[in-house]
């Protein structure tokens, strides 16, 4: 009997015959990942700072100036203009140019003194709600560390201080918890989107037809067409971790070769996604369309940026069908948390599980393929 | 063998290549293969004929095991297409209408590659490149892109690599469509040479000069097979010659008036233009000279009327209108 693999040789050298001749299209599908990182890379900061801000000083003694002063070292608050009256503070936020508008009232000085408790009033846009959060966040923290301070006698210790202290990413620098998500997202670009039109362009050509009149079994071709694909999805892989960890300087905690290894399941995946979708195209334009369909649930479904555990619960069980989401907590879990395979191994077999599950999907569509006449 | 033919279900499959009986596939509603059954003998130009969309295609894709039957059985090599569908496809060399090669490999590679996927040995892939590649007249274009060969030698490559694993029978898929004459032609001659060491060929076509060169030649008409024979036996069956007629060309510079002139005739029983001359089917007692007088007489100048044997297209158009015909009168 044939082995269910006859061909896979065959198949094999050809397809890199295919990928060594077209090295336009091959390069372009390694550089773009690369600069997209780029971009991302630096474009992207999510810690607010800096913040226009307006204010409308109505006291101008030493005491309201003194407090302008804190809210401009907390380094959230960038103060863009003073105003004088309540109409341009309110303008300034409705035009846009301010996030933050501060009145410090006429009597903030004479309340402050007879302790009658003075109150500054904040303006806040909450079209940005991180920008909103921020800016709230702050404020009440000086105002009651100013209360405290007027309350406290000098040196006395607070009652209740909390400390906290962020593990593995201290700065809270954002190529650090962004740049390893991102992997997974770009991964795909190298991997789903070359086998994706590996089988649509021998449909378009006909030369699937021939194929399936010579005693090529569907695994034999399947199989033949992605390994070239994971070997270049592997090397993109490479690629794309030594950018990140010496031009984006993010250092990776656990083992790189566990994180290389592990990453192995996931290209084997958004490769059989691939092959799927190139099973059910008929033209690269198809095939390219379906492509970035996956694009999409690997972007907001897969924690990627939205934290999966606040997601509603349709939502939050969708995640678990997206590959991405598994990969995600691998390469984040290794590079930020110097995970090990102890803890990342159940991601691993999913994601392994996905892929095999795909594969043979479409390998059957193969198998029943009745060409129509 | 000296024996007479026996009955075509029980003859013996090993002068057949391709046997198929009662073959029949749907489509949802439409039927695009009706019945069919035919043999192919070892070593024949088996000519398959039809317009457009009547079931050429899909039968090849029977016989190949790429289209499940719905009825009928058709062995292959011998072997049951069915049953044994992987083992037919060691056997066959298929080309299809397209010459489904890599554009972006190079003659030889596409030659590897198809050697490649029937798994031979690399001393006989050597061998056999060598022969096709001798064959085939390849030799001056091995490193070249198949995208950069003409139609002729795109056809020719594709035939090698159909061929290339020394298949018995070969079933090609309008080989001819799109290429020039001189191709068509010298494609043409290497069929019959490689006919000639023994190899089957199952060819489809539209062109009638092709269909005369074959030598067992089956008509089908959407999904019908309505002419099955050798083309000199087609041509001597009652329907396309009844008894008492004959058939005659007149040639004429004003065929559009003297076809006109002719079918008010009583005696001609039908006539079809034919460039410049009218081809007629005649009662045989029909006085040749008579019907030229006639014609002089209403001004239509006649160059010539001589007797003509009908040729393999006379053959189909009769079939087809007599199908039609049944089929009307069984409708009725």
């Amino acid at each position: 009997m044939a082995s269910p693999f006859r061909g896979f040789g065959a198949i094999f050298y050809k397809e890199t015959l295919h990928v060594r001749r077209d090295f336009g299209t091959l390069f372009f599908s390694l550089i773009i990942p690369l600069l997209q990182m780029v971009l991302l890379g630096f474009g992207i900061d999510t810690n607010v700072r800096n913040v226009n801000t307006v204010i409308y000083n109505a006291d101008g003694r030493r005491e309201s100036r003194e407090l302008i002063d804190r809210l401009k070292n907390s380094d959230t608050f960038h103060v863009m203009r003073y105003v004088q009256n309540d109409h341009d503070l309110n303008d300034t936020i409705v035009a846009g140019r301010a996030r933050v508008g501060i009145k410090i009232p006429v009597d903030y000085s004479d309340r402050l003194l007879h302790q009658t408790g003075a109150q500054v009033l904040v303006l806040i846009d909450g079209s940005d709600s991180s920008v909103a959060g921020q800016a709230i966040n702050v404020t009440t923290a000086i105002g009651l560390d100013e209360s405290l301070k007027r309350v406290l006698q000098d040196r006395a210790p607070m009652a209740v201080e909390m400390r906290p202290k962020l593990l593995f990413n201290p700065d809270s620098r954002s190529p650090n918890f962004f740049l390893p998500g991102l992997t997974a997202i770009l991964l795909l670009n190298v991997t789903t989107f070359l086998t994706a039109f590996a089988i649509v362009r021998e449909k378009e050509r006909g030369t699937l037809e021939q194929l399936f009149v010579t005693p090529v079994r569907p695994f034999g071709l399947l199989l033949g067409k992605i390994l070239p694909y994971f070997a270049i999805g592997f090397f993109e892989l490479c690629l794309i971790l030594t950018f990140m960890r010496f031009v984006f300087r993010v250092p990776i905690h656990g083992s790189v070769f566990l994180l290389a290894f592990l990453s192995l399941p996931y290209i084997f995946v958004s490769l059989s996604l691939g092959i799927l979708i190139s099973s059910k195209a008929n033209s690269q334009g198809e095939a390219m369309q379906m492509a970035f369909l996956t694009i999409l649930p690997s972007v907001f479904f897969s924690g990627y940026i939205f934290p999966r555990e606040t997601m509603p619960w349709f939502f939050h069980a969708i995640s678990y069908l997206v590959p991405a989401s598994y990969f995600i907590n691998i390469t984040r879990g290794v590079i930020l948390r110097g995970a090990t395979l102890a803890h990342l191994w159940r991601d691993a077999l999913a994601l392994f599980a996905i892929g095999t599950f795909l594969l043979v999907v479409a390998a059957r569509r193969f198998q029943n393929k009745a060409i129509s006449a | 063998m000296k024996t007479p033919t026996p009955p075509s279900s029980q003859r013996s499959s090993a002068e057949l290549a391709i046997s198929a009986e009662h073959l029949v596939r749907r489509f949802g509603q439409f039927t695009a293969v009706d019945d069919v059954s035919f043999q192919v003998k070892k070593g024949e130009i088996f000519g398959f004929l039809g317009p457009n969309g009547s079931g050429k295609t899909t039968i090849i894709k029977m016989l190949t095991g790429l289209l499940p039957l719905n009825g009928g059985v058709a062995y292959v090599g011998g072997l049951d297409v069915r049953t044994h569908p992987e083992q037919v496809r060691e056997r066959i060399g298929y080309m299809s209408q397209k010459f489904s090669l890599y554009d972006d490999l190079t003659v030889a590679e596409n030659l590897q590659f198809y050697g490649r996927i029937y798994s031979l040995p690399a001393d006989r892939l050597k061998r056999r490149m060598g022969e096709i590649i001798e064959l085939n007249g390849l030799a001056p274009y091995l490193d070249r892109l198949a995208a950069k060969l003409s139609g002729g030698w795109k056809q020719r490559l594709a035939l090698g690599c159909a061929m290339l694993h020394e298949p018995q029978l070969l079933f090609l898929d309008e080989p001819t469509a799109g290429i020039d004459p001189v191709a068509r032609r010298e494609l043409w001659d290497l069929l019959f040479e490689l006919s000639g060491h023994g190899i089957t060929f199952f060819v489809t076509t539209h062109y009638m000069d092709e269909a005369e060169r074959c030598s067992h030649v089956a008509y089908i008409y959407y999904g019908k097979l309505i002419a099955d024979g050798t083309p000199s036996s087609l041509r001597e069956i009652p329907e396309v010659q009844p008894p008492g007629t004959i058939r005659i060309e007149i040639t004429t510079p004003e065929v559009t008036r003297a076809l006109k002139f002719a079918r008010q005739i009583p005696g001609i029983r039908s006539a079809t233009i034919f460039g410049q001359s009218i081809h007629a089917l005649v009662d045989d007692h029909l006085d040749l000279n008579g019907l030229r007088e006639e014609l002089l007489k209403s001004a239509i100048a006649v160059a010539e009327i001589r007797p003509l044997a009908p040729s393999l297209e006379d053959v189909f158009v009769e079939l087809t209108y007599k199908h039609q015909a049944l089929t009307e009168a069984a409708r009725g």
